[in-house]
């Protein structure tokens, strides 16, 4: 063991002069030489290194030795895919098979089979590494081929900003052919040139350049300059000027951030609403066990993606289109069981329905939790709703909540054409506006009932479709929003579409625009107040029904 | 006279006979140990607490078939606090007075171990409790066997202010509304003032429990770490809101050596249910990771699959502290020579046991434990693995050094100070 050590000890002493030795010549010849296979092993020996320091080091060696193997080396690196074998210490690239490891010399790209994972030891990286990566890389990618990876070393110059690469980066930016990245080479190059170190002249037309950028890196520069720390008087005079142009400009962009955020809670809160809008709304039961249909419906799309997991799981990405349906047929059958079952000897005693309804809550609830257990189960977002596409400035429009208003408005749709055009709709309409008149005339009046309760029941379990991508699928779900579903049909007026709509949106955006200033939980306690104030106001909501229907 | 001479013998007889019976039934009762466990197995906390009945159940099988304890079988009595607090009250009162139990494992939010505190102290019972929490508390009848603000929350932060973690010079703090964020938010806020961080580089925000919609929030972050200096985010966000909260931030791209979120509540358990490869790099402080590679774990995480009959099921931190804080319970037992809370407490007082980590871990006078800490980076398969780690154990301190009124105040259970908070010994 200790034999072991010395041999260690020496090896690095040779490695580490052998390093300086090189570094030194590098900076006599004023190009970085072609690599030699010992400089570039010896940086690969660092790598291997417990202290992060020396791994440090290490990657510093392999950017400069010039090797072609450097950039994707260090590329596996920041992805985790490096490691060395115990053995020898011998530096691989590896990926995780059902096997083991298929292990890949990083030099040659030769395939050397495949490893257990206890002959592997992985090369660590922090964070810190993985920044200094990013920088490197950026410096060696900089007149890679594919514009692509051009961009990202660009972005990555950005965020690790290295003075070196000062003049590879001015020659990369003159030969630059493709529009984004040379915008992207700017942006980097006024990074570096805004640092302390550079020429005033050259600060100051860095100035210039970042207040015309919406980047995020543009404004973190600019507010580093326009602050104390900033010693020069001109500078941080020209700093504020362009800070201020740019905050005022990035205003605009996050209001309207604010406002898709606002929508997209508007969206979730609709989607929980609109079938409460119809089974409290239209036919005026007051059904606590909503939320329990969203949730059913959430743990169809669970059992859905279970089985594309195992059958096809290749087809992954169809799972939600499947469990639409799925969902709407498990929630509206069980509403139309509800309804025939327990809740048609309940018409006209809302007391009874409430605590009917929230026993059935309360069942279900305990029925799902015996069936899958108590822990949140785990439903995955498809490849397109995951990421997200940039406005400007930063500001995020995320998949997952753009679909999530497209499928809101889709479902309110086609629940709106349901009702106005089929002749089911004519019949629930009828039904509630007078069901005694609507008995006499032939319509089957229980029947209309049943349909009605599972239509409502059935748009919920969609909701859970939905709701399954943003929140934890376990069964408290309902839970969570069985009160903001009554706010939003209540608020928007009772037995209207058109007021759940604007109902959830408003409350959505309402919410977005106070969560900032008084932080989330004051945020819904001011709404919830201020829905109570208006209630006082106009009981019947913001779009009450008028006519001989509404007294009854 | 015969006959009655026959009878009385008979009685005689019966009567030795009833006796013997009774006495083998009494026997029988008296010759388990019981051990209450009171863990919610149904409503929010159920997530987390359901692992750790089942993780008490494994120890305790595990001890029987090594023979019990003090030549006596143990008995588990499981309760369900559900998640509902004052009932955490009443299933503890239930384990002591009725069921006779001789220690119990259990609770998880502070808001539970608030609440049975007053019955514990009352009727003086032993408590061990197995989660990482905000200190500022120190109670004869509990034993805390999670980690003190001192332990998780203060080097975890000093690790981001490093060179190696990024050097962040400006703090979010964000958490779920309720005492332990606050206080553990407290301390930081102290913390960070006394190195030199002033007021306006941090930033607080709380949330309710099983808050879902996090676009705000994220963007506001992000907003806050883009005015110019190095920032990185304190997460004492709890329960199964953390999922929402890391979608959120993959989906927005927070990258973690741009913005580190460092998370004391978020464990295993709670990534098994999210997609992990955006995350990497994001980091949680523990002590304990069920990465760790000691012979110790290997053997703990054989156990507990055998146990479970699962291979996938993951092993954590509280589990960890129930390890150390059972395998000490049963040595203060067998040294004590009884089960009597008293006698026990008196033989917990430098307990060591070997911990899953292969350290040795010891319960300390103010009925802390001292743990090495461990700060892990999330992997892409849902586990951590440790980027830095202190060089021995640390010693929990039951009061803040960073809060004035508590820096004053000794946590000390043996004579003479025999008190959780006091500014001079009592005797």
């Amino acid at each position: 063991m200790r034999q072991h050590h010395a041999y260690r000890l020496s090896r690095l002493f040779t490695i580490i002069s052998l390093t300086l030795f090189l570094a030194a010549l590098s900076v006599i010849n004023g190009t970085n030489a072609l690599a030699t296979p010992a400089e570039r092993d010896a940086a690969l020996e660092l790598l291997t290194e417990k202290s992060s320091k020396k791994r440090a080091t290490g990657i510093d060696v392999l950017a400069a030795s010039g090797d072609p193997a450097a950039a994707p080396i260090l590329a596996a690196m920041a992805d985790g895919d490096l490691y060395f074998q115990k053995t020898d210490n011998r530096v691989v690239i590896a990926k995780k098979q059902n096997d083991g490891y298929a292990i890949v010399d990083p030099i040659s790209n030769e395939v050397l089979g495949v490893l257990p994972s206890s002959d592997l030891k992985k090369i660590r990286v922090n964070n810190r590494l993985r920044r200094q990566i990013r920088g490197v890389l950026g410096g060696l990618n900089l007149s890679h081929p594919n514009a692509e990876k051009r961009l990202v070393a660009a972005s990555g110059l950005q965020k690790s900003p290295d003075p070196a690469l000062r003049p590879a980066l001015k020659k990369a930016f003159a030969a630059e052919a493709d529009e984004d990245v040379k915008a992207a080479m700017a942006i980097a190059l006024a990074v570096i040139d805004s640092k302390p170190e550079a020429a005033p002249e050259d600060r100051l037309a860095a100035i210039e350049l970042l207040t015309d950028s919406d980047a995020t890196e543009a404004r973190i520069i600019l507010t580093q300059l326009a602050s104390d720390t900033e010693k020069d008087a001109s500078i941080r005079a020209a700093a504020t000027v362009a800070l201020d142009t740019v905050e005022d400009r990035l205003f605009y962009y996050q209001a309207l951030g604010s406002i898709f955020q606002g929508l997209s809670l508007g969206s979730v809160l609709l989607l929980a609403a609109i079938g409460l809008a119809i089974t409290f709304g239209v036919m005026g039961v007051i059904n606590m066990a909503h939320g329990e249909m969203v949730m059913i419906g959430a743990y169809v799309t669970f059992m859905i993606q279970e089985v594309f997991r195992s059958v096809a799981p290749e087809y992954f990405g169809l799972s939600l289109a499947l469990a639409v349906p799925a969902a709407f047929l498990a929630s509206g059958g069980l509403g139309v069981i509800m309804e025939r079952s327990i809740i048609r000897w309940l018409y006209g005693r809302p007391l009874e329905t409430l605590l009917a309804t929230w026993g059935i809550s309360l069942i279900l609830q305990q029925a799902v939790r015996t069936i899958f257990g108590p822990t949140n189960r785990e439903v995955g977002n498809p490849e397109w709703m995951s990421g997200a596409v940039e406005l400007a400035g930063g500001v995020l429009l995320t998949y997952n909540r753009i679909w999530m208003i497209v499928f809101a408005l889709a479902v309110l749709a086609g629940v709106w054409a349901l009702i106005r055009f089929t002749s089911m709709g004519l019949e629930m309409r009828a039904v509630t506006q007078n069901r005694r008149m609507a008995n006499s005339m032939g319509i089957r009046s229980g029947r209309v009932d049943a349909l009605t309760f599972g239509l409502g029941s059935g748009v919920a379990g969609m909701a859970g479709v939905a709701l399954s991508q943003v929140d934890n699928v376990s069964p408290n779900l309902g839970q969570a929003y069985i009160i903001d579903s009554f706010m939003v049909v209540v608020f928007g007026g009772v037995g209207n579409l058109w007021g759940t709509l604007v109902g959830a949106f408003s409350l959505g955006i309402a919410n977005k625009f106070l969560e900032p200033v008084s932080g989330a939980v004051l945020g819904k306690i001011i709404v919830l107040v201020a829905i109570i104030l208006f209630i006082q106001k106009r009981p019947r909501g913001l779009f009450a029904l008028k006519g001989r229907a509404v007294e009854n | 006279m015969h006959k009655p001479s026959i009878g009385l013998r008979r009685l005689i007889q019966t009567g030795v006979f009833v006796g013997a019976l009774t006495a083998s039934v009494a026997g029988a009762a008296a010759d388990t140990i019981k051990v209450g466990i009171l863990h919610s197995l149904s409503g929010t906390m159920a997530i987390s607490e359901t692992t750790l009945k089942d993780a008490m159940l494994m120890l305790i099988d595990e001890q029987n078939k090594k023979g019990g304890l003090l030549g006596k079988q143990l008995e588990p009595v499981i309760v369900d606090p559900a998640s509902n607090w004052p009932l955490f009250a009443e299933k503890a009162r239930e384990l002591i007075s009725k069921d006779k139990v001789s220690a119990v494992f259990g609770c998880w939010t502070s808001v539970s171990r608030k609440s049975v505190l007053p019955v514990f102290e009352e009727l003086n019972g032993m408590l061990f409790y197995p989660v990482q929490y905000e200190g500022e508390e120190s109670s004869r009848n509990v034993f805390y066997t999670g980690a003190a603000p001192n332990q998780q929350a203060i080097p975890a932060v000093e690790y981001l202010i490093s060179e190696d973690g990024g050097g962040a010079t400006r703090f979010a703090l964000l958490g779920t509304d309720y005492v332990y964020p606050r206080t553990t938010n407290k301390i930081l806020r102290a913390f960070l003032n006394a190195k030199g961080v002033a007021d306006e580089d941090i930033m607080e925000e709380y949330t309710p429990f099983g808050h879902s919609d996090w676009q705000t929030i994220v963007s506001r972050v992000k907003a806050f770490a883009s005015e110019g200096k190095k920032t990185a985010v304190v997460s004492t966000i709890n329960g199964d809101a953390n999922v929402p909260f890391y979608k959120e931030l993959a989906n927005q791209g927070v990258k973690a050596e741009d913005l580190p979120v460092v998370a004391f509540s978020v464990g295993e358990e709670e990534l098994a249910g999210i997609d992990t490869a955006p995350l990497v790099g994001h980091l949680a402080a523990w002590n304990y990771f069920m990465s760790v590679e000691t012979p110790e774990n290997a053997e703990f995480i054989k156990k507990w699959h055998a146990f479970t009959k699962d291979e996938n099921r993951v092993t954590n931190d509280p589990m960890e502290a129930h390890y150390i804080g059972f395998k000490m319970w049963v040595q203060a037992v067998e040294q004590a020579g009884t089960t009597d809370v008293d006698a026990v407490r008196q033989a917990m007082y430098g307990q060591t046991v070997t911990s899953l980590t292969g350290t040795k871990a010891v319960m300390n006078v103010n009925h802390h434990l001292s743990k090495p800490v461990l700060i892990g980076e999330v992997q892409d398969d849902g586990q951590f693995e440790t980027v830095w780690q202190t060089d021995g154990p640390v010693i929990g301190d039951a009061w803040s050094d960073f809060i004035p009124e508590s820096k004053k105040l000794t946590a000390n259970w043996t004579y003479p100070w025999v008190c959780g908070n006091c500014e001079k010994p009592k005797f």
